[in-house]
C-alpha cells in the first residue's frame, strides 16, 4: 500500500486530538494560561522540525499499537494528564473523526485540504506565541513541497492513500450527536438529488495555498457546538478480535518509536505542581467506571515492552517513559555492549 | 427487475479494494464460490445453489517458507482457464495461485521488494503457463508497455472466437493497453486515459469496457480505439464493473453506494454499441467495492462493501 500516508494520518489525527483536547479544557473551565500552554506545548513538540522530517520519509503506516503509544505521548508531552481511561475515549474519538472524513472526501485529493483545514485550526490555537507559530507555518510549507511541488499525487494515488487509511481504520464506535452513525457504527450517507431544480456551476474548487479558503468543512473543528455528550464505546470486541499473536515487528516499532521520542523534547520535571488532569467523560464516575470496564476486555493489545531479552534495555526504556511521565529518574551508570540502534540512541540521551 | 435475497454473511469485513468480489459457478456440483478480501486475508465462502449450505473458508498471505511475513492483499481473481480454474491472489510480496476451492496453493511468485518502497508496482504484467494438471506453473512473458501500476485487467469473455483482442490491462493513469495473445502477446493498441485512473475494465466482443475514478464508463472499440460510448453513470468512484457474456448485460458498482445495471446492444452493421440503463440498486449508506454477476446470463448479482461483513445477493424478479 502507499508509503506516503503517514504524515496526513498525523496531522490529522494530531489535530483532531488538539480540538477534543480544547473541548475539554473550555468544559472544565482550565484558566486561560494553562490551556494555552497545553495547546503550545503539544502543539511545539507535534511540528518539531526533527518529529516532522522524521515523519516525512516514506514508509509504511505505524500499526495501532505504535500510533496509539506515540499520541499519548504527545498528549502528555505539556502537563497536562489523562488516565488510561481517557486516553483510550481520546484515541477513539479521534480515529472515529478521521475515518469520517477520509470517507466523506468528494474527491481523493481532499484529503489534503482537510488536512489543511486542521493546520489551519491549528494555527488558531498557537497565533500568540510566534515560536510555534513558525513551526506549523514551516510544516505546512514542507507538506506542500512534498505532496503537491516535488512529488505531486495523481487521483490514482491519492485514492491509494484513502484505501491504505481504510485498511487500517477497523475500529468501531458509536458517535451519536449529530446523527450520523447508526447504533450498529455504519455512517449515514443520506444525500437527496433533486433532479427538477435548475442547476449552477459547482462548488468552488479549494485552494491549496498556505492560506486560503478551503471550501470543503470535513476537518475543521466539529466540537465548538456544545452538544450534551452522548458518545458510548461498544463494547463489541467480538467486532475486532485481539491479535493475541506477540507482535514480531516489536523490535521495530520500538526502534522507530526511540527515534521519535528521541526527536521529542521531554519536559523540564520541575513542573510536576503545575500538571492537571482532564477527563473526557462527563463525570468523574463515568471514567473510573470505563476504566474497571476496559480493564476487563481491552480492545486493544497490551504493548509488550519485553520484546527485548536485555535487561539494561528495558531499564532504559523505563527511564525514558518516565522522563515524560514526570517520574524520577532513576540513576543510570551502564555501559551497553549490544550495538543496537535503540541502545545507541538512548545514550545519547 | 431485481430483488434481493438472503446475504451470505462472511468472517471478515471487505476492504475498500478495487473489484473485491470473485464469483466462480460450478455448474456440476451446483455451488458458487464467492471471495471477498480483508486486508491480508481472502475470505472464501462455497454456497449451494439451494441456499442451505454455507462453508467457509480463510486463506492467508504467506510466503510458504516463513510462517510470520503477511502481507496485505491487493485483490483476488478466479481465473477461468480452458482446463482448470485457479484461484489467483495477488499481494505487496508476491502472487499465489490455489486451485479454485482454495485447498491447495500450486503456485507462488515472489515480487522483488524495491529498494525504496514505492508502494506501488511498475506497471509490469507477468503472463504465465500454467499447464492443465498440477503445480508447474512457468512465468513465461513479461510485458512492460504501462508506466503506472497496473488496476484491472479482463480477457475476451463472450467465448466468440472472431474477436482478435484478447486482453485488455489499465492502469492508475488511465492508459488502456489491447493484446493479443499468442506464442508471445502482441499490443494491438494504447487507448490513452486522461490521468483519471481506471478502476475496472472489462473486454467482451471488441469492445473495452473501463470504469473510472470520475464515475464514468466509457465503451470502446478494441482494436482501433473509437470511443464508442461515454456514461455519465456515477457521482463517485467506480470500483467494479462486471458483464453478463450471454446477456449483454452490465453492472456497475461505485463509491456512491449505487449499483447500476445496464443493457450493451452491439450493431455490426453499423459498427455503433448501444448503451441502455435497465436497474438501479441502491445499497444504502455503503460504499462498494466489489459487484459481479453470479451467472453467464445475469440472472442474480452479488455486492460487496466496505465494511459490510456479508455478500448481498440479487436476483431477477
Amino acid at each position: 500500500m502507499s508509503v506516503r500516508t503517514l504524515p496526513l494520518v498525523f496531522i490529522n489525527l494530531g489535530g483532531e486530538m488538539l480540538y477534543i483536547l480544547d473541548q475539554r479544557l473550555r468544559a472544565h473551565n482550565t484558566s486561560e494560561d494553562n490551556s494555552e500552554k497545553v495547546m503550545n506545548d503539544i502543539v511545539g513538540t507535534m511540528f518539531s522540525k526533527a518529529f516532522m522530517d522524521e515523519l516525512l520519509k516514506p514508509q509504511q503506516l505505524y500499526s495501532h499499537r505504535t500510533m496509539k503509544t506515540v499520541l499519548t505521548r504527545l498528549a502528555h508531552a505539556s502537563i497536562m494528564r489523562l488516565n488510561p481511561a481517557s486516553m483510550e475515549r481520546l484515541y477513539e474519538l479521534m480515529v472515529m473523526a478521521f475515518k469520517y472524513q477520509v470517507f466523506l472526501c468528494p474527491r481523493p485529493k481532499d484529503l489534503l485540504l482537510i488536512s489543511y483545514n486542521h493546520i489551519d485550526a491549528i494555527r488558531e490555537f498557537v497565533r500568540d506565541t510566534p515560536v510555534v507559530l513558525n513551526q506549523v507555518d514551516e510544516t505546512h510549507r514542507k507538506i506542500i513541497e512534498v505532496f503537491i511541488i516535488y512529488s505531486p499525487l495523481s487521483a490514482g494515488e491519492f485514492q491509494l492513500l484513502r484505501q491504505t487509511l481504510a485498511s487500517d481504520c477497523g475500529l468501531r464506535s458509536v458517535f451519536c450527536s449529530g446523527r450520523r452513525w447508526t447504533v450498529t457504527g455504519r455512517e449515514l450517507r443520506r444525500t437527496e438529488f433533486p433532479y427538477w431544480r435548475n442547476y449552477t456551476q459547482p462548488i468552488r474548487e479549494g485552494s491549496f495555498e498556505l492560506y486560503g479558503n478551503r471550501v470543503i468543512r470535513l476537518g475543521m473543528n466539529m466540537y465548538t457546538v456544545d452538544h450534551p455528550e452522548e458518545t458510548h464505546t461498544s463494547k463489541a470486541s467480538s467486532v475486532k478480535p485481539v491479535d493475541d499473536s506477540p507482535n514480531l515487528l516489536a523490535k521495530e516499532e520500538l526502534n522507530l518509536l526511540a527515534r521519535l521520542m528521541g526527536t521529542m523534547k521531554s519536559e523540564n520535571t520541575s513542573e510536576a505542581e503545575t500538571g492537571f488532569r482532564i477527563n473526557l467523560f462527563t463525570t468523574d464516575e463515568e471514567e473510573k467506571e470505563a476504566a474497571a470496564g476496559g480493564a476487563e476486555e481491552p480492545l486493544f493489545g497490551v504493548i509488550n515492552i519485553q520484546a527485548m531479552q536485555d535487561q539494561q534495555a528495558t531499564t532504559e526504556l523505563a527511564r525514558i517513559a518516565g522522563q515524560f511521565a514526570e517520574e524520577e529518574e532513576k540513576p543510570e551508570n551502564h555501559s551497553s555492549s549490544k550495538g543496537d540502534d535503540l541502545l545507541a540512541m538512548m545514550d545519547h540521551l | 427487475m431485481y430483488h434481493k435475497e438472503k446475504s451470505i454473511q462472511i468472517k471478515n469485513s471487505a476492504s475498500a479494494l478495487y473489484n473485491n468480489l470473485g464469483v466462480l459457478r460450478i455448474a456440476p456440483r451446483r455451488l458458487t464460490y464467492f471471495t471477498v478480501v480483508h486486508a491480508n486475508v481472502v475470505n472464501m465462502v462455497s454456497a449451494s445453489w439451494d441456499g442451505l449450505n454455507y462453508s467457509h473458508r480463510q486463506l492467508q498471505s504467506k510466503e510458504p517458507n516463513v510462517a510470520t511475513s503477511t502481507s496485505l492483499i491487493m485483490q483476488a481473481a478466479f481465473c477461468a482457464l480452458p482446463s482448470r480454474d485457479l484461484l489467483v491472489v495477488t499481494s505487496q510480496k508476491g502472487i499465489q495461485m490455489y486451485e479454485s476451492d482454495g485447498s491447495i496453493m500450486v503456485y507462488w511468485h515472489a515480487l522483488d521488494t524495491p529498494e525504496t518502497p514505492t508502494g506501488v508496482s511498475s506497471g509490469a504484467i507477468l503472463v504465465f503457463d500454467v499447464p492443465s494438471k498440477g503445480s508447474n506453473i512457468t512465468l513465461s512473458e513479461v510485458l512492460e508497455e504501462h508506466k503506472e501500476s497496473i488496476t484491472d485487467m479482463a480477457s475476451e469473455c463472450s467465448g466468440s472466437q472472431e474477436c482478435i483482442a484478447n486482453l485488455v490491462t489499465a492502469d492508475d493513469e488511465g492508459n488502456l493497453c489491447v493484446w493479443k495473445s499468442g506464442e508471445e502477446f502482441q499490443l494491438l493498441n494504447k487507448i490513452p486515459g486522461f490521468d483519471m485512473s481506471c478502476s475496472s475494465v472489462k473486454l467482451w466482443k471488441g469492445t473495452v469496457v473501463a470504469g473510472y475514478g470520475t464515475g464514468q464508463i466509457r465503451l470502446y472499440e478494441a482494436v482501433t480505439g473509437i470511443l464508442h460510448a461515454e456514461v455519465n453513470a456515477h457521482a463517485r468512484w467506480i470500483y467494479s464493473l462486471d458483464i453478463a457474456p450471454f446477456s449483454g448485460l452490465l453492472l456497475s458498482a461505485a463509491e456512491d453506494s449505487l449499483v447500476r445495471v445496464w443493457h450493451l446492444t452491439m450493431t455490426p452493421e453499423t459498427n455503433s454499441v448501444e448503451v441502455a440503463h435497465l436497474h438501479n440498486e441502491c445499497v444504502t449508506d455503503t460504499q462498494i467495492c466489489g459487484a459481479k454477476f453470479c451467472d453467464g446470463d445475469g440472472y442474480a448479482f452479488a455486492v460487496t462493501g466496505y465494511d459490510l461483513s456479508e455478500i448481498i445477493r440479487y436476483v431477477q424478479s
